[in-house]
């Protein structure tokens, strides 16, 4: 005679229909987040780009010109080190260092402890300078009002059309270090037409943290942004 | 890689509706995947072996439905398909619009259990 079955075994084939986002709990946090900065009277970017395209070189020159007239707070993510802390910590500005460890992008988690320990009392803006990768940010709301993607002229022009989710998700392109364009035999108005393609809605600056160049632009948007209060 | 984590908060996800219907064992998943999502089903099927091994979901199918990217034009008032190149043309005036209808889906749709 056959063992007779476990209980548990009996139980009938159920089809349990769910709809249930992935990144339920991220999202969960990002609206949570954004309430936060909107109480705060906080506009929020969310910069994302490659390595080495220049998030840090601008947020140094950003946070020590626009912000000594409009206090801002950064945040700046990265596998190790806190390098950009540091670099940025020589500003006035509350900046907080987030060490990933293997993770390749920032979450909504990750960006509501860091903003937690600062003193963001009177900021207008908050920079999250997100982990340098053109992939795995795109698909990752921090509770930002504006993602920003940075594309360096030392890099392809073709960066926008290889990498769509992320240029698709941008309010601003910056094409970045255009001073030494030439140089490179970067084609910025190549690049700028690259972006327009996949991502038509986005602003594009075209500036250099280093010569200076467009930089106005650049803060021009962010005082409209903090006077808007939002993106 | 970060469809590792994604992979492992969707079988927690999964684990926990088991529990909730009383059920023990996860036969099949069902996932959709929008080709603007920024996640590979790859990589996914990749992390899911890992997630699911010595659960009750251990040995369940995983099935990705790929959600094909849409746009639409706001002159024309048109949803059309977009091509592989992700560059959203007007398939009537041409306009290049930023307009996306579907294509960043990422959801845990269907399991099967019992």
């Amino acid at each position: 005679m056959p063992t007779p079955l476990a209980p548990s075994a009996q139980k009938a084939t159920r089809t349990v229909e769910l709809r249930l986002s992935l990144l339920e709990s991220n999202d969960r946090q990002a609206v949570a987040n954004r309430r936060r900065f909107k109480e705060l009277g906080m506009v929020a970017l969310n910069l994302v780009s490659s390595p080495g395209s220049g998030k840090t070189t601008l947020l140094e020159r950003t946070l020590a010109e626009f912000g000594a007239a409009t206090r801002c707070a950064a945040v700046v993510g990265d596998l190790a080190t806190d390098n950009d802390a540091r670099r940025l910590g020589r500003t006035r500005a509350p900046v907080a260092q987030i060490t990933t460890g293997s993770a390749c992008h920032l979450d909504a988690g990750m960006v509501a402890r860091a903003v937690g320990g600062l003193d963001l009392a009177g900021a207008r803006i908050l920079f999250i300078e997100n982990v340098g990768n053109l992939v795995c940010p795109a698909s990752f709301d921090l509770g930002e009002q504006v993602r920003v993607v940075l594309l360096s002229a030392a890099e392809g022009e073709d960066k926008p059309l290889k990498y769509p989710p992320i240029f698709k998700s941008a309010h601003v392109v910056l094409l970045t270090k255009v001073d030494v364009a030439g140089v490179l035999g970067f084609d910025v108005e190549a690049a700028a037409q690259n972006v327009r393609r996949i991502a038509p809605q986005a602003r594009v600056i075209r500036l250099s943290a280093k010569s200076g160049e467009g930089i106005k632009e650049w803060y021009d948007l962010l005082g409209s942004l903090v006077n808007s209060g939002k993106g | 890689m970060h469809e590792v984590g994604i992979m492992e908060t969707t079988i927690a996800a999964v684990l926990s509706e088991a529990r909730g219907h009383d059920a023990s064992r996860v036969h099949n998943i069902v996932l959709r995947v929008g080709a603007l999502s920024g996640v590979e089903p790859d990589a996914l099927r990749l992390a899911f072996d890992a997630a699911v091994k010595g659960t009750p979901a251990d040995g369940a199918g995983l099935e990705i439905e790929s959600v094909p990217a849409r746009g639409r034009c706001p002159d024309c008032d048109l949803e059309f398909d977009v091509e592989s190149d992700f560059i959203f043309t007007c398939p009537k005036c041409g306009r290049i619009s930023g307009e996306l209808v579907q294509g960043r889906e990422l959801e845990l749709t269907r399991i099967v259990m019992s």
